[in-house]
């Protein structure tokens, strides 16, 4: 006989969607079914049952082949790689739960290390932009009862987020947007015709990289001022006409994603955003959001800012915290050749830095805690294979809007293997005998 | 001589890639997924090459062989995409600008066509980039 467990929550993406339900064997020791995920969400969940699946820790040999270890050889060597080295870095941090990171962040703070999450090569360029000038933002659960004016801009959750526009954002029908989408405008802004696009009641196909200058040109809209006649690739009337749509709503929200973040101007782009969203305030109330990636990469902005004072890019190595993205931030101190080890969990830099950042990663000593094999895997020394957090081990876990969920342990990991949190408390512990910690 | 052409490289999500990664990056399908360049029409016409043709991008940063297929969310003549992973990452501009962020989108690419280069899978192609030794 089966069971099916209801209001599970999916560690895909930022959403964080709760309404999942899972159907395992009556030992529940096997996942058999998923209903409700999007089909990346689903995907997750399967393959945490494949055949074909890592399950003890493997050292990279002299000759290039793997030779399986035991987690306390893989928790020594661990231990000593990041007491040896003078600059680690410890980068990762977004598909682990909250108590995992704070593990870590006592293992970075004794072995004075350089802390990072994957908001390097995500909104990290919005964090900047937070603390420049702040950010009016909600949840999501606003989102879904008043928002009427939505805007995705440089975002395609269609393809990112599948389930964000029918949990939140466009479709659902809320307290006071009782006809769900037919009660909402859309306004997308992408160089491309996206899924997304494709829904919405206007889409500004806007020329690659001049987000900056768009979003400077839509205040200008707004108070009615003199546009030339094209901005940004959009004819000016274009522009008015989703200027007028924004400052009718009675609630509206910007979603913005990679678009803005990766593109030239970074960090200035968002601070614009910023700056629109607060302009807008003076016709209606108007809100802006990330849209963030990984399902717990805010939680590890949270845990870090809790901990040390700061998001990302931390650096630890004089003992007590700097940050200064550009010189601490991980893709340059890869690229700078200044790390002398590399720490990885729950994050792929192997597949998701430039190139040039991966290179050095596989000339220093090296460890990899993920349960899949990855390219980071693939160019690390020690390949650590976990249980699957939100699926094989439960913990907290924080939506795109700051809001914590605790995730659900639905099924058991293979047999013999341990969880992030087990095998950190494993390494810190020996770092602390090595250390002389107390 | 060969042809190319030149166009702007954005990278980013598609939910092939999302359901790549979460079913095994080692596997036929990430590449499948992600070792492409979604071209618009009018490119891939200037460029004179058929839908799913190998192709080498190269930039400033790097080189790497990927199949030209039509544009899946266009028109967007003069922008190729490539979704995100270690092809798209072969070839991005790593600067940051004192950000911490790479240039991920607007990386300006030559594209021509290599009909009988292979495209590598994903583990192998940062294996072979970074000269890991593979048993």
């Amino acid at each position: 006989m089966t069971k099916t467990i209801t209001d599970v929550i999916c560690p895909f993406c930022g959403t964080l969607c709760d309404d999942i339900e899972v159907v395992v064997s009556d030992d529940g020791k096997q996942l058999l079914e998923v209903y409700n995920a999007c089909v990346i969400g689903s995907e997750k969940f399967l393959h945490s049952q494949a055949k074909d699946r890592v399950t003890k820790p493997r050292m990279r040999q002299d000759d290039g082949t793997w030779k399986d270890v035991s987690y306390d050889e893989a928790a020594d060597y661990t231990a000593q790689m990041l007491a040896k080295a003078k600059k680690p870095l410890m980068y990762g941090w977004s598909s682990t739960n909250c108590e995992a990171q704070s593990v870590g962040n006592e293992i970075a703070e004794i072995s004075r290390a350089c802390c990072d999450n994957t908001a390097a090569v995500c909104h990290g360029t919005t964090l900047i932009a937070v603390q420049d000038i702040g950010l009016p933002t909600c949840t999501l659960g606003e989102v879904k009862n008043r928002a009427d004016r939505i805007i995705f801009w440089g975002c395609n959750p269609a393809h990112a987020h599948p389930r964000h526009m029918s949990r939140y954002s466009i479709f659902p029908r809320g307290f006071f947007t009782g006809k769900g989408q037919m009660s909402r405008k859309m306004i997308v802004i992408d160089p491309r015709v996206t899924d997304t696009a494709k829904m919405a009641d206007v889409h500004l196909q806007i020329e690659q990289g001049k987000d900056y200058e768009l979003l400077n040109a839509l205040r200008v809209a707004f108070k009615g001022e003199w546009l030339p006649d094209v901005v940004a690739g959009i004819p000016k009337e274009k522009i008015r006409e989703a200027a007028d749509m924004m400052k009718s709503g009675r609630f509206g929200i910007i979603f913005f994603g990679m678009g803005v973040t990766q593109s030239l101007s970074k960090n200035h782009n968002i601070d614009i955003a910023i700056a629109v969203t607060k302009d807008l305030n003076e016709y209606t109330k108007f809100s802006i959001m990330p849209m963030r990636g990984h399902y717990n990469v805010t939680g590890s902005g949270e845990v870090f800012a809790w901990q040390f004072g700061f998001p990302y890019s931390i650096d630890l190595t004089r003992g007590f915290a700097r940050y200064n993205p550009g010189d601490t931030s991980s893709i340059d101190l890869l690229v700078r050749g200044e790390v002398d080890a590399m720490f990885t969990i729950g994050s792929d830099p192997g597949a998701h830095f430039p190139i040039s950042a991966v290179k050095p990663i596989a000339n220093m000593p090296s460890v990899c805690i993920d349960p899949h094999l990855t390219p980071t895997s693939g160019v690390s020394k020690l390949h650590v294979p976990v249980a699957f957090n939100g699926v094989e081990t439960g913990g907290n876990c924080y939506r795109m809007d700051n809001v914590p969920i605790d995730c659900r342990k639905v099924v058991e990991p293979p047999a013999g293997m341990l969880t992030d949190e087990q095998f950190l408390v494993m390494v810190r512990d020996r770092l602390k005998k090595l250390k002389g910690a107390a | 001589m060969t042809k190319n052409i030149t166009l702007n490289l954005i990278s980013g999500r598609t939910i092939q890639q999302g359901v790549a990664i979460e079913s095994g990056k080692e596997k036929p399908s990430y590449r499948t997924a992600c070792g492409i360049i979604e071209m618009d029409n009018a490119d891939l016409k200037a460029l004179g090459a058929w839908k799913n043709t190998n192709v080498r991008v190269t930039s400033d940063h790097g080189s790497v062989i990927v199949k030209a297929i039509e544009a899946t969310q266009g028109p967007h003549p003069g922008v190729a995409f490539i979704p995100m992973g270690p092809w798209a990452n072969s070839i991005v501009d790593p600067n940051t600008y004192s950000t911490g962020m790479p240039t991920f989108k607007g990386t300006p690419v030559k594209i021509e066509v290599t009909i009988n280069e292979p495209i590598l899978l994903g583990i192998e192609l940062v294996q072979i980039q970074c000269g890991v030794k593979v048993g």
